[in-house]
Formats: C-alpha cells, sequence, structure tokens
C-alpha cells in the first residue's frame, strides 16, 4: 500500500494532456499492490459492518419479493392493477427497466474492449456483475406476468403433451430466446474473464474451505502463456459476439411494442431509442453503484476520477440521443398525419399523465445537461445524485411509454385510468432487493475488480516499459521505444 | 541425472523485459515441451515463444453454423412441418420473421464454443498439476513471472538445461519442481 497523504489532488487524473497518456491506476502501485488491495476485501476476516447493514436489508426486500410473488401465484394477475385497456403495468415497465440496466456492463466489458478503451479494466467487472444481476431480476417479471406460472415452460420449444410448438412469428417469443441468450452469454463472458482472478484468490487462500472452493472455481488455472493465448482469443471473440448481441436484445425488446399497432409504439424508432436508452440507464445505474462502493473500500487509486467523469460523458451523450428520440418522435406524430398519432403524444405531454412524462424529460434531458461542465462531471456528490435521477426518469420513460399508449388507444369509449396496486409497488421494491442481495454477495466473496486486466494496463506490463504501443496487439519496443529490428521484419512480412 | 520424479525446471523473474528475453532464449535453444506463467497477458511474449495462432475461431465460427442451422431448422420443423401453423394468414415459413431467433442461437452456440473451446484447448479444468507443488509458483498469479521447462521435452538434460537457465537475465531463483 502506499502511504496516504492529507494532499489527495493527485487522486484527480482528469486533466488532458496531449503529450502522455494519463495514468489509469494512481499512487504508484506496483503488481503486489494492486493483488492486495482487491484480495484484500475478499480476504478480509472481518466484514465492514455497513455490509451487514445493506445486506439485511436487501434480504428483507427479497423476502417482500417472495412474498408478492407467492401471493400473486395463489391469487392471480388481479392483485395487479392491470384493468381493460391497460393489460401491460408494471410488470413490463420493470422488465425492461431492468433488462436496459444490463446492457452498460456489456457495453463495458464488449463494445469498449473492441474500441480498446484502456480505461474500461477497473470497472468492467463490476459492471459485468450488475448486468447478471439486472437480468435476473428482469427475468422474473414476464415469467410471473404470464399468470400460470407453473406452464412457463411452454414459452420454449420444448415438446409437451398437446403436441403444439410456440409461435416463432412472434416478437415475444424472440424476447425468450434474445433475453436468456443474453443472459447466458453474459454469464459466460463474465465467468470466463473472473478466472485468472479466482486463481489469484486461490493462491493466497490460507483456510482449506477457501482453497478448495476458489481452486474449483479457477478450474487449475496456472497463468500458463500458452493458455493465456488462447484465453485472449476466446475474450475478443466473445466480445465481437457480445457486441451484436447487445444491440439486438434491446431491439427485440422494442419490437414487443413496435410490431403491434397501438399508436406510439407502432414506429421504427423503437430500435434505436431502445438501445440508447438502455445504456444511458445502464451507465446511471454503474455510476450510481460505483460510487459508494469506492469510497467504502476505498478503491479511489484504482477506479479514478478520469473513470467517473469518462462515464458522465457517455451519459451525457446516450442521454441526448434519448432526447432527440423524444423530439423526433414529436415531430413524426406531427408530420406522419395520422390523428391517433397525433393524439397519442399530445394526450403525453399533457394528458392524465402528463406528470410521468415531465419527470421522464426532466430526469432524462436536463439532468444530463450538467455534465457538459468539467466541474460537475468530476463532482462525485453531483455525479452521484445525477445518476439517480436518470434512473427515476428512465423508469418514468418505460412507464410512460407502456401505460400511456394503452390507457387512451383508438376508442375513446375503451380509455381508462391505470394505477398500481401496493403489490405492483412492493414487487418493484422487492427486485432491487434481489439485486442488491447478489450484488452485496459478488462484493464479499468475488473479485470485484479485474486485476489481470487492470495490471495489463500499468506501464510495467510493457515490454520496453515506456508504454508506447496500446494495450492490445501492439509492436514490442525497445526501452528508447523504437521498435526492435527483428520485431520490424516481421512487421514487413 | 534426470529422476523419473522431476517435472523440470521453474525459473522465476520480476519483470517482464527479462522474461521476454528469457523466452526467446529457451526458444532458439530449441525446447518445446516449455512454458511461461505470468499474471497478466504480456504482449510479445507469444512472439518470444514461437507459439502459433490457436484455431479457436474455427471452432467458433463452426459453433456458429451450428447454430445458424439449428436455428432456422427449429423453427422451420415446428411451425410449418411438425405442426403447421397458420396464424394471420401469414406463411408458415418466411425468414424476415425467424431471423431474430436465428441470430440468438448462432450468437449462442458461437459464445459456448468460444469458452468451451479455449477450456478445451487448453485441457481445463486441470485441479493438479505438479507445478502447483511449488509454493513460489503462487507468486505468477500475483506480481511474479515464470518460465518452466518440463523434463520430458527431448531437449531436456538436468546439467545443460540448468546452466541455460541459471545464465537468463534477471533470474531470481532456479527450482526443481517434483511431480
Amino acid at each position: 500500500m502506499t502511504t496516504r497523504t492529507a494532499d489527495l489532488s493527485y487522486l484527480n487524473n482528469t486533466t488532458d494532456d496531449p503529450v502522455g497518456r494519463p495514468p489509469l491506476v494512481l499512487g504508484g502501485r506496483t503488481f503486489g499492490d494492486v493483488t492486495n488491495t482487491v484480495c484484500g476485501i475478499v480476504e478480509n476476516p472481518r466484514t465492514p459492518p455497513l455490509w451487514y447493514v445493506f445486506f439485511g436489508l436487501s434480504l428483507s426486500l427479497l423476502g417482500v419479493l417472495g412474498a408478492m410473488i407467492a401471493y400473486l401465484i395463489f391469487t392471480g394477475i388481479g392483485v395487479w392493477g392491470l384493468q381493460s385497456p391497460v393489460g401491460w403495468g408494471w410488470a413490463i415497465v420493470n422488465f425492461v427497466f431492468w433488462v436496459g440496466i444490463g446492457h452498460a456492463g456489456t457495453l463495458i466489458s464488449a463494445i469498449l474492449f473492441l474500441l480498446r478503451q484502456k480505461w474500461r479494466t477497473s470497472i468492467n467487472r463490476f459492471a459485468e456483475a450488475m448486468t447478471i444481476f439486472a437480468v435476473a431480476c428482469a427475468g422474473i417479471f414476464p415469467a410471473i406476468h404470464v399468470g400460470r406460472v407453473w406452464v412457463v415452460y411452454w414459452l420454449f420449444p420444448i415438446p409437451n403433451q398437446m403436441s403444439m410448438w410456440p409461435n416463432f412469428r412472434s416478437p415475444l417469443l424472440w424476447d425468450v430466446f434474445a433475453v436468456s441468450t443474453y443472459a447466458t452469454v453474459s454469464l459466460l463472458f463474465w465467468y470466463m474473464g473472473m478466472i485468472p482472478d479466482l486463481a489469484t484468490i486461490r493462491d493466497r487462500a490460507k483456510h482449506p474451505v477457501r482453497k478448495i472452493a476458489y481452486g474449483i472455481l479457477a478450474l487449475g488455472w496456472r497463468s500458463s502463456n500458452r493458455h493465456w493465448h488462447r484465453f485472449e482469443s476466446a475474450y475478443l471473440l466473445l466480445a465481437a459476439l457480445a457486441t451484436p448481441l447487445v444491440l439486438s436484445v434491446h431491439s427485440v425488446v422494442s419490437f414487443d411494442f413496435a410490431v403491434s399497432i397501438i399508436p406510439g409504439w407502432h414506429t421504427t424508432i423503437f430500435p434505436p431509442y431502445f438501445v440508447a436508452g438502455a445504456i444511458f440507464s445502464g451507465f446511471a445505474m454503474v455510476v450510481t453503484l460505483i460510487i459508494p462502493t469506492r469510497a467504502i473500500f476505498k478503491l479511489e487509486e484504482i477506479i479514478t476520477l478520469r473513470h467517473l467523469e469518462n462515464m458522465a460523458k457517455i451519459m451525457l451523450a446516450t442521454g441526448m440521443m434519448v432526447g432527440l428520440a423524444y423530439s423526433t418522435e414529436f415531430f413524426m406524430a406531427w408530420y406522419s398525419g395520422n390523428a391517433y398519432e397525433g393524439f397519442t403524444f399530445l394526450n403525453r405531454g399533457f394528458g392524465p399523465y402528463a406528470w410521468a412524462y415531465w419527470i421522464m424529460v426532466s430526469c432524462n434531458v436536463i439532468v444530463p445537461q450538467l455534465f457538459w461542465v468539467k466541474k460537475f462531471r468530476t463532482n462525485v456528490v453531483l455525479l452521484w445524485i445525477a445518476s439517480i435521477l436518470i434512473n427515476v426518469g428512465m423508469w418514468f420513460e418505460r412507464f410512460v411509454i407502456v401505460v400511456s399508449s394503452l390507457s387512451r388507444d383508438f376508442l375513446p369509449s375503451s380509455w381508462g385510468y391505470y394505477s398500481p396496486t401496493f403489490v405492483d409497488v412492493l414487487t418493484f421494491v422487492g427486485s432491487f432487493g434481489l439485486f442488491f442481495t447478489l450484488f452485496l454477495l459478488f462484493l464479499r466473496f468475488g473479485p470485484m475488480i479485474g486485476m489481470a486486466e487492470v495490471k495489463g494496463v500499468m506501464p510495467e506490463a510493457h515490454h520496453g516499459r515506456g508504454a508506447h504501443g496500446d494495450y492490445h496487439g501492439d509492436v514490442p519496443t525497445d526501452r528508447d521505444g523504437m521498435i526492435p529490428v527483428k520485431a520490424k521484419r516481421e512487421v514487413v512480412q | 541425472m534426470t529422476t523419473s520424479d522431476n517435472f523440470g525446471y521453474l525459473v522465476e523473474f520480476d519483470n517482464v523485459d527479462d522474461l521476454i528475453a528469457g523466452a526467446e532464449r529457451v526458444r532458439d535453444a530449441g525446447y518445446t515441451r516449455w512454458d511461461a506463467h505470468t499474471p497478466f497477458v504480456v504482449h510479445g511474449l507469444d512472439r518470444a515463444m514461437g507459439i502459433k495462432p490457436t484455431k479457436l475461431p474455427f471452432l467458433v465460427l463452426g459453433g456458429g453454423a451450428v447454430g445458424l442451422a439449428g436455428g432456422v431448422g427449429l423453427q422451420w420443423w415446428t411451425n410449418a412441418v411438425n405442426y403447421p401453423f397458420l396464424i394471420s394468414g401469414k406463411p408458415l415459413f418466411s425468414l424476415p420473421a425467424n431471423i431474430p431467433v436465428a441470430f440468438e442461437t448462432t450468437i449462442l452456440v458461437a459464445a459456448i464454443m468460444a469458452l468451451v473451446g479455449m477450456l478445451g484447448l487448453n485441457r481445463l479444468p486441470q485441479l493438479y498439476h505438479p507445478l502447483f507443488n511449488s509454493s513460489r509458483f503462487r507468486k505468477a498469479t500475483d506480481d511474479r513471472f515464470f518460465i518452466s521447462v518440463e523434463a520430458v521435452d527431448p531437449k531436456f538434460d538436468a546439467d545443460v538445461t540448468r546452466e541455460l537457465l541459471e545464465g537468463l537475465d534477471g533470474m531470481l531463483t532456479l527450482e526443481e519442481v517434483q511431480s
């Protein structure tokens, strides 16, 4: 560990120097320091008391979720606020909300990897874990929404007693495949990336139970370079596969709406609009979670201010995309000349759900404008509050889409006003219990920072010490930064 | 004096440059059953060791092809052949409606192939390995770098190999690992 001085200004690495790359790990750390910091959290024999407080709270909420689901299954869907004409209420809102949150993890682990954004290494494991837990929360809602939960397997092409198969021309079935594939691939990607770090924990373990548990999880990884070679290849391939996958998942989710004929849903802008919103909300959730975590576990030297600032920039960009989508929808509603479309959007902005619409616009379009100013991007408290507001705004976006369109469609005689019941509310609150329970367990028992990857972006990790090249696929240079003759020859060939 | 219970030699370094220089010398000496062990991916080491590109991408391509064929075949056979499913007057089998599911199954099988293929080619999981007998080797997942040369290597000679390894720049320790 480095000695901490009262002057913490070294923790600010957000100044751009055009001559050199800003350091991604601060405090003059060595490889061993990174190992000690990250493993120290897992190995600490005394769990921080705050962890027990949060875990107890999360576990209680998880209990609430279980009770609400049990009540729903024993009684029926009528315990929710669903009525004609609004047949999709909070359950679908929550489903889209949680799936969207997951997208940031895959974006960080796959797309930023392909774009060679080295700063991703400090936060990718954390964000991937968030993805898996968010998708787990998302999966619950459609599964319990089907009503007869005991025949939910009819969603999958499994031979059954009726000799019938699911209808593959329905977007709802596409969704089953998209979300289950997404969950599986995210889990594989997350686990594979963790194998070297699990081996690190195994090699440091003292207690026999830990030795066996982490030993099995690490699969006997022995840091062999012949293994690393294939590992890197597999990582690149998984990143290349996960990139189109993550874009497809929220596109397919948006097809659930766009393929119908409901005004306000039947639009071609939905897939890109949903994907941008998903990344926006996902980054907001990463920021919401990572700011307290880095403070509690003292990780400011690895998850630096620059990492947070970069995420604020991504939220600004995706928030603007979402704002553009909102205005495009309004424009198209007017420009199409379709009376139902035009009415739907005026109704969103000025009808009975106007309050929800303007919460959405304030949180998703106005709040991110703060991030034009560097002072705000690097103010941790402000960033944290803004990220929570964005989470709220993105939940309301899905509420506006689902409920406002359904409550007033073509026939005024069938209009209605939807209100949730306490079961809707507590089920949603309870899903946070599941999310945080899994998350806290991961923070306590798993390597929350990808140590092998962080070490790989440190200057000492590069042949020639200069870190002249890029992280991946660079030509090795000698100590003066020149390409050795032998390597040059190979490059020419 | 190669004994049957000798797995080979393990040498330790504390930085990337010495490791790569050492790996080049072991490669040039003509050894084949040897390896380097590093806590993270060291770029340039593949070339220093003379590792050939892996065939994993072809396995993944094959996995993707199986997934695609399976996805299209599943939709065609279930909705158009086994139980012709006429809904809204749509054709029983039409590719545009079948693209999303076929895409997902392609990605799914290819991704599983990437992980399973990587582990298979690396012969993992392998929970026991002689190198784990060395207590020093535990630092290979922390901050030390190692080169191991196995006694089964045809060029292995207890004395000549030891001399080569002890002569490597920056070599910290040499250990004879029992199998």
